[in-house]
């Protein structure tokens, strides 16, 4: 099958292995990305300033965009991931952003009609973790992983449809389809510091180190993480405990992962 | 031609602020068939009602129009006025121009017409009413009490000593309820067993009380007075009437790892069990799930060492046909799952536990004899963190909590909190809470003392997130009041748990006919003067089905939902309601459009002979209205094709008349 798929600035440039590994991983299990041209940045940290139009316009032109090729849009940072589908939603459900942001498309009004869909929900809902484990070529037995999900990839619960925010499985579901053992830890869902790591170095530390902690506490060997800001707080961190994107993993067990290209 | 006397009502200055009352008689006076047009102050005091009826003498008058209030507060009122002057209480009709007119408009001349409307219409529909006559029906004494928990028990307890047979059927195998399970109770804190298991014998060796434990009621049909019930008895595999509760199978069994449902799966019990050592009846029960003898035909050691010769692995699910005049709800509640509320970490640590979990723990009769033992390892805890409005009160997460308050959570969170620190002084207490509401007596000296004498620490807030690492519980907590964020290690934390209705109540509901609201608590017939009574004749409410109750309140609701019980039983002959649907064969073709759309199971299909004008006789399916259960809804009337549904009292023409009278 084929899907739009948005992979954003910054597996362009930070996060080259979250982008490799995603693409590898789908051609081994079938499905084809497309990515579409001449894409943008999807707005990135403006996904706070809800009533900015201007930066939510290049989000809506791939909505658009994915809505006419009549496939999911598909994207892999939790941050991408986070702002389109926010986008989405605004434009299903606020008839006066849609309105205003409407006025700047020109002709053909976008209303929300493309669906959208995290990476992983890709792999559970459409692919399948039933599927995925039938082509895991390389099990990964006996390896204790804490999916580490961060503030942004399930919230707000009730706009991303993904997974419980408090209770998550999809991470840990992916994991076992994998063979390997999903490592439960209380801090998985709390924030990495984010962008405070700019501002207040120390408090992002903070809140990195509390992450670390209790993953290593559970007993895990390895943090997966779909977010490249997460990866990098916490491989600041961390000295000993590997922290990888979770489509390493993937591609791992899949038997394509090979050393990315630069 | 109807003599039609009109008397519009003032209401003080209800109705008079905003209606020209005088102008309102002065112009239906001059309506076709009104005699006689008045206004008074108060139509429904004695003097108003002494008025209408020397009217109808002096008048002659065959059909009345009150303008008044909404029919639902003074329409009986009325009826009995005219029954009193002779007239049948049908010939009466009321103009609604308080709650639809004066109460909306604030403009005199607005108002006054469209009252002037309103009564004319009114008018219009006298003219074709014609007078009803009730039926009757018979009622069956006995009660039926779904739910035998202290609401379900107090309300059976009060109509059996009121003379009367009742049934109670409750699912598990023993009565007592979640009363059964609690420790102390506030705000006197007595023991629940001691006050609860004396009402439990009572309810057991009453003779005008049955007891259907391990039952379920499967089907309900019929109406007030005459509820036909299947109640499933599910096989226990032992025989009640041998059993001695002796309590031999329970210490041979050896299948002893089943999670205890009664401690809440702190701890274990066996295949065969018996819930608790004061259970009623005091039988065992084999889980089937569990037992080997059921599952694989191993075993049988219950049956060799039960020298009553109880055990009777053969035993299948048993069917009771039983008539009842009145059912009473009493399923009661449960606390919700904190799946969904994992940010206190309730799934990753066995330390973290629900209120009523607690309550087992507590209790001298529960899986640590009612030590304070930490569930993960057994060590004394130092530091306590209870969390109050654990999905209670969710405006903002509806889709994970309720938006309702669970009401008993600061009760019995002030109670835990002080046991704990009087037992325990050596333990630090922290209550995490949005308000603390304690209304009720003696509830606030209650809570007062938690702070004061017990030092409880109490704190405005909300925990946001515990962190189980290294055999600590890292709770992150906001105090609101000293604008602070804290950081407490704890060894426990108890989450009060929001409470919601019994999974049962929902096909419970469906099968009485009776209306629950968005949060499947039954719906009383009216929130402030009728309370225990759902809108469905013949169901009554009594306690936590209806809305999160103590045990104060449930035994008050339960005693209330009793005597109107009582009153029904008293009766001998059940007066219907008239105004019931009734179909025209000569115009049905039997299509089922009425069935489909009745929501009381009222009409049925017959096959009948009927003389055509060709004179052969022809065979035709027609509907047939059961007045008895119709409850005159008129559903069945908008949904005919044919128009041969009609409703007595609300009959097509009539309400066209009325159309026409406000159109013209």
């Amino acid at each position: 099958m084929n899907v739009r798929y948005f992979p954003g600035c910054t597996l362009k440039t930070k996060a080259k292995d979250l982008d490799a590994y995603a693409r590898r991983s789908a051609e081994a299990l079938g499905v084809t990305l497309d990515e579409p041209k001449d894409w943008q940045c999807c707005g990135g940290m403006f996904t706070s300033a809800n009533d900015e139009v201007a930066t939510k316009l290049s989000s809506v032109r791939l909505l658009k965009d994915a809505a006419a090729s009549e496939q999911p849009l598909v994207t892999v940072c939790s941050a991408c991931h986070n702002v389109v589908k926010q986008t989405n939603h605004a434009m299903q459900t606020d008839a006066a952003f849609a309105d205003r942001v409407n006025r700047y498309l020109g002709d053909d009004a976008y209303h929300g009609e493309a669906t959208v869909y995290h990476y992983l929900e890709l792999l559970r809902d459409v692919v399948g973790y039933g599927a995925i484990k039938e082509k895991v070529v390389n099990p990964l037995k006996g390896k204790k992983i804490a999916c580490y999900y961060g503030c942004l990839l399930l919230r707000p619960g009730s706009v991303m449809r993904m997974d419980d925010p408090e209770n998550p499985s999809i991470m840990e579901d992916l994991v076992r389809a994998l063979g390997a053992e999903p490592v439960i830890f209380a801090n998985r869902n709390e924030c990495c510091g984010g962008y405070m790591t700019m501002e207040s170095p120390a408090l992002a530390q903070k809140k990195s180190e509390a992450v670390i902690r209790n993953a290593k506490a559970n007993g895990a060997d390895l943090i997966i993480t779909a977010c490249p800001l997460c990866r990098y707080n916490l491989n600041k961190q961390s000295d000993d405990l590997p922290i990888v994107y979770f489509t390493e993993l993937l591609a791992e067990a899949l038997g394509v992962k090979e050393e990315p290209h630069e | 031609m109807q003599r039609i006397g009109v008397f519009v009502c003032w209401c003080g200055s209800n109705i008079a602020g905003t209606v020209d009352v005088k102008a309102v008689a002065e112009a239906l006076s001059h309506e076709p068939g009104v005699v006689f047009s008045t206004d008074y102050q108060y139509m429904c005091s004695q003097a108003g009602q002494d008025m209408i009826k020397a009217s109808v003498a002096e008048h002659h008058l065959t059909g009345i129009v009150v303008c008044s209030c909404s029919p639902r507060m003074h329409e009986a009122t009325f009826r009995k006025t005219a029954t009193a002057a002779g007239l049948n209480p049908y010939m009466v009709e009321i103009a609604n121009i308080r709650e639809q007119c004066s109460w909306v408009h604030k403009d005199m001349p607005i108002g006054t017409e469209k009252a002037i409307i309103l009564g004319k219409a009114a008018v219009a529909k006298v003219h074709l009413n014609a007078p009803l006559t009730p039926g009757e029906s018979p009622v069956t004494k006995r009660a039926l009490v779904i739910g035998g928990g202290i609401a379900g028990i107090q309300t059976a307890l009060d109509i059996a000593d009121a003379g009367f047979k009742v049934d109670i059927v409750e699912k598990k195998p023993t009565i007592g309820g979640k009363m059964a399970q609690l420790d102390k109770t506030f705000p006197t804190l007595d023991c629940a067993a001691c006050i609860l298991t004396p009402k439990m014998v009572d309810v057991a060796q009453h003779e005008n009380v049955r007891i259907f434990s391990y039952s379920e009621v499967s089907e309900v049909k019929g109406f007030v007075g005459n509820f036909d019930v299947t109640i499933k008895k599910h096989a226990r595999f032992v025989k009640e009437d041998l059993c001695t509760g002796c309590g031999a199978c329970v210490d041979k069994c050896p299948m002893k790892k089943v999670p205890n449902e009664f401690n809440l799966g702190m701890d274990n019990r066996p295949a065969i069990y018996i819930p608790f050592a004061q259970a009623v009846p005091k039988v065992a029960t084999i889980d089937p799930a569990h037992c080997n003898m059921l599952k694989n035909g191993k075993c049988g050691l219950c049956a060799r060492v039960c020298t009553a010769g109880a055990i009777d692995y053969t035993q299948q699910d048993e069917y009771v046909q039983e008539k009842y005049g009145a059912i009473v709800v009493a399923t009661g509640f449960n606390p919700i799952s904190m799946d969904k509320f994992d940010e206190f970490a309730y799934n990753q640590s066995k330390d973290v536990i629900t209120s009523l979990e607690f309550e087992r723990l507590t209790n001298a009769a529960g899986p640590t004899a009612g030590k304070l033992l930490r569930p993960s390892d057994g060590a004394h805890p130092h530091t306590l963190v209870f969390v109050q409005c654990v999905g209670s009160r969710c405006t903002a997460c509806a889709e994970k909590g309720k938006e309702y308050c669970s009401k008993i959570c600061c009760m019995y969170t002030a109670k835990h909190a002080m046991l704990v620190r009087d037992k325990y002084p050596d333990v630090d207490v922290y209550v995490f809470y949005i308000d603390v509401r304690t209304p009720g007596k003696n509830f606030d000296e209650f809570y007062r003392r938690a702070v004061e004498e017990y030092g409880v620490k109490y704190i405005k807030g909300t925990v946001g997130k515990v962190v189980p690492e290294n055999g600590v519980l890292k709770v992150q907590a906001s105090d609101l009041l000293n604008n602070k964020q804290l950081h407490i290690d704890a060894d426990m934390v108890v989450l009060a748990a929001a409470i919601e209705p019994d999974r049962s109540a929902r096909p419970l509901a469906t099968m009485l006919t009776a209306s629950m609201d968005t949060n499947d608590f039954f719906t009383e017939a009216h929130p402030k003067l009728r309370p225990v009574e759902s809108p469905t004749a013949g169901v009554f409410l009594s306690g936590a089905c209806q809305g999160p109750k103590d045990i104060p309140e449930t035994v008050s609701q339960a005693g209330a939902a009793a005597s109107k019980v009582i009153g029904l039983l008293a009766k001998d002959k059940l007066m219907g309601n008239p105004c019931v649907a009734s179909s025209n064969e000569a115009m049905c073709n039997g299509c089922s459009s009425c069935a489909n759309v009745c929501p009381y199971g009222a009409i049925t299909y017959e096959d009948k002979e009927f003389r055509m004008p060709d004179r052969t006789v022809a065979l035709r399916r027609v509907a047939k209205v059961n007045p008895a259960v119709c409850q005159g809804c008129g559903c069945c009337t908008v949904a005919c094709p044919s128009g041969a549904m009609d409703l007595n009292g609300f009959k097509n023409d009539q309400i066209l008349a009325e159309v026409d009278a406000i159109c013209k």
